[in-house]
């Protein structure tokens, strides 16, 4: 009996009648099997209802062979038997069903609230913001440090507790939540006027990545045709905006270490980028550059011209600036061979993007389940293999140069037909009853939008993972055995997203 | 060293001229608005289409209200009657939240000085960010106010780690209930005569996310608030320019 649907491409989506509902044995059984035979991975995993009843519905993907398969099975007395000791990649999907749905979770390891929302009928919230039965080490010696959810920089929320022996970490465990808007309730009974600029929000540095999953999704089910042209546009932003990012990052990790040099040329650097981004879209994050249909802003000939002049004096900045970095024996003492995951990790807790790349592994949306442009041209993923912060500040500096050149091939590519503005629509009809699937590479790593909709075609669930939902457990991981003052460096290698994860 | 001192003569002098020279901008940046002309009387059109609910009629024309619009632009091609245009003014701070109401007779946003603020802050400004919510683009741009090309220090003004050691609190975001607490205990850590700053349309209003039941919409329902910094995000020279207003250094 066959018990999923299978996807060829991204995005993708179908008629939820066409997806057969399994019984709750045989789903858990089949995703077992195909995540530890078949090289799958689970990409989402929650809870939805579904002709009046609640249902899970997974999506597994498999990186090499791009396939998407979906499965659904209909919760019996609103409970189920966890997993996520078998497969321990699920385990935060799993707390997160049982805090949006109020569903039993039978022999969860530990099941504790995800961000402290409301549960999505009763709309109560369980638990005070950072009330959690923290996992505490106790004996001689061993002292706990609590800090958040105000930290000392101009940074987001979120609560850190270090249990520690000495100045070593025995245990960090992060309590987030502090930053939830409760956008997956609130986009509810959309597309409206409000849905896409709520995507540019999930995370603000992440604009263009949520945007794009999200257009991508609508338009792939309510079928409306993008120009070539407009796709290009696209993964300029895009890449831009990975860019931009991962500059900042490595100037931060260079203020860390104590070398300003670095950490003052780049924090200009990235700003320089983000003009760029504005010089198309007008604001700094692009706001307004991705819109159903196409893109909010046109690339003229004179234009890409001026963007490929500037890039060229920046990537020369940058690149130097960068090298300077990594050159500095002060640094490298810093960065090297400290705040380490393993290869084995990415593979059991799914992690992904740069975290899981400077694992030499290769998850990469853009070459794994390849989306708009991407799939006209070849990409090879850049890999670094040391695990530590100096591996993931160099999967930085590897994207930085294949973005800058993603970049000038695609305004080499740009024509001087003008691109017709699509008008905002904003309110698409999209098919009844159907789920749709949807994932980008934003700069931190794999973006995954699931919608779902009832009989009119509104959104009833609108499902978001983003990067960091999967990545906040590996700087957990990194910090065991580490020292406590190696905390901030090692933060700032992953620099995961707050608000994505909160959402 | 070599390579140091050699990088530094590459990378060149970074630090604008601002505030005697005007900042460039982006030819595409979004401003104040300009409102012309009157409108059909039963014309929605702008209305239907704003995403924060910051267009009202007013008069046979219409009102933007600066603390909820996130510049969007989606209704400047709606208006037949062209009635809309964004400047790129990029002055939109203020003092007092209904000065950020703009009609066919505004031109620009009205700030009034405060006296005792600028006697008691000018020459230097600690403040203490709370990030509360928001989608972080507010705090990253504000961030940005550190580096050498807005080098925020040459005014007196920084950000500082301990609320005990701060003269002010600047708000991003809408105010989760989540964040509500911590926020409301660093306000009270803070010392007197304090300021509150709100920064960011989800700050002034909720933005995006006034109509989440998980959201306070904007601080104004919890603090005084001192100072409103419109935009999503403001861009570095409206937060900049806001501060040294407020200051009473422009
Ligand atoms: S630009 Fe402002 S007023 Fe106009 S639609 Fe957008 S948010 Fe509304
Ligand atoms: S005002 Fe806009 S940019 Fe600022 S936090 Fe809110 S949504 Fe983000």
């Amino acid at each position: 009996m066959s018990y999923s649907t299978l996807f060829t491409c991204n995005p993708s989506w179908g008629k939820i009648e066409d997806i057969p509902s399994s019984t709750e044995e045989l789903f858990w059984s089949n995703i077992v099997e195909n995540v530890t035979n078949h090289n799958f991975r689970v990409l989402s995993l929650f809870a939805t209802p579904m002709n009046n009843a609640l249902h899970l519905v997974c999506i597994l993907g498999n990186d090499t062979t791009s396939l998407l398969k979906i499965s659904r099975f209909e919760l019996i007395n609103n409970t189920f038997q966890s997993h996520a000791s078998i497969i321990p990649q699920i385990h935060l999907f799993e707390r997160e069903i049982a805090e949006q749905f109020g569903v039993t979770v039978h022999d969860h390891p530990w099941l504790k609230p995800v961000r402290f929302e409301q549960d999505f009928s009763l709309h109560v919230k369980k638990n005070a913001c950072g009330d959690l039965n923290y996992f505490q080490v106790s004996g001689e010696d061993v002292h706990e440090v609590a800090v958040g959810p105000v930290h000392a920089g101009v940074i987001e929320p979120g609560h850190f507790r270090f249990q520690c022996y000495g100045e070593n970490v025995v245990n960090l465990e992060i309590s987030l939540g502090y930053q939830h808007r409760g956008i997956e309730r609130m986009l509810q009974g959309g597309p409206s006027p409000q849905t896409l600029s709520q995507m540019e929000v999930l995370a603000g540095d992440t604009t263009i990545g949520h945007s794009l999953a999200y257009v991508q999704l609508v338009e792939a089910m309510a079928g409306i045709h993008v120009s070539q042209k407009s796709e290009l546009i696209r993964i300029v932003l895009l890449e831009l905006e990975r860019i931009a990012n991962h500059v900042g990052d490595i100037g931060a990790l260079s203020g860390d270490t104590g070398f300003l040099p670095t950490a003052s040329y780049c924090g200009k650097l990235r700003g320089d980028f983000l003009n760029l981004t504005a010089s198309i879209t007008g604001n700094r994050f692009g706001r307004g550059g991705i819109i159903v249909g196409g893109v909010g802003y046109d690339i003229d000939f004179n234009l890409a011209a001026t963007i490929a002049k500037q890039l060229k004096v920046l990537q020369s900045k940058t690149l130097s600036a960068i090298d300077l970095f990594f050159r500095s024996t002060s640094v490298l003492e810093r960065v090297e061979n400290i705040g380490k995951i393993t290869k084995e990790d990415v593979i059991t807790y799914g992690f992904v993007g740069i975290a899981a790349k400077a694992c030499a592994i290769a998850r990469d949306t853009r070459k794994n389940y390849p989306f708009g442009y991407y799939n006209a041209i070849s990409y090879d993923i850049p890999l670094e293999a040391s695990c530590d912060i100096f591996a993931r500040a160099m999967m930085r500096r590897a994207e930085i140069v294949s973005s800058l050149e993603l970049i000038h091939n695609m305004l080499r590519s740009i024509q001087e037909i003008a691109i017709q503005k699509p008008t905002r629509v904003n309110d698409v009809v999209l098919p009844s009853n159907a789920l749709g699937i949807s994932l980008t590479e934003g700069w931190r790593g794999e973006i995954v939008h699931v919608a779902q909709t009832d009989e009119h075609g509104k959104l009833v669930r609108y499902k978001i993972t983003d990067p960091s939902f999967h990545n906040w457990t590996a700087l957990s991981l990194a910090m065991r055995e580490g020292q406590i003052s190696d905390f901030p460096l090692c933060n700032k290698s992953f620099n995961l997203s707050y608000c994505g994860f909160d959402l | 060293m070599f390579f140091v001192l050699l990088e530094r003569l590459r990378q060149g002098y970074n630090t604008s001229k601002y505030p005697k020279i005007e900042p460039i901008l982006s030819p595409r940046f979004s401003g104040v608005p300009k409102i012309t002309g009157s409108c059909d009387l039963t014309c929605k059109a702008c209305i239907d289409v704003c995403p924060t609910e910051a267009i009202a009629k007013k008069e046979q024309s219409i009102a933007i209200d600066l603390g909820k619009c996130i510049f969007c632009d989606q209704c400047v091609p709606l208006c037949t009657h062209n009635n809309i245009q964004f400047t790129h003014e990029y002055r939109l701070a203020s003092h007092q939240r209904s000065t950020l109401l703009v009609t066919k007779e505004v031109e620009k946003i009205g700030f009034q000085l405060n006296q005792q603020i600028q006697k008691l802050f000018k020459r230097s400004l600690q403040l203490r960010l709370v990030s509360a919510g928001g989608c972080n683009a507010c705090e990253a741009d504000l961030n940005v106010l550190g580096t050498p090309v807005y080098d925020l220090n040459r005014f007196g003004i920084s950000f500082t780690a301990s609320p005990r050691h701060a003269d002010g609190i600047i708000i991003t975001g809408p105010v989760t209930l989540n964040m509500k607490q911590a926020l409301m205990d660093t306000y009270d850590a803070l010392p007197s005569p304090k300021i509150v700053i709100a920064s960011g349309t989800c700050a002034i209003s909720g933005g995006l996310f006034q109509k989440s039941d998980e959201v306070c919409n904007g601080v104004d329902s919890l603090l005084p608030v001192d100072l409103y910094i419109p935009g999503c995000p403001p861009h570095p020279y409206t937060a900049l320019n806001g501060l040294l207003q407020f200051l009473g250094r422009v």
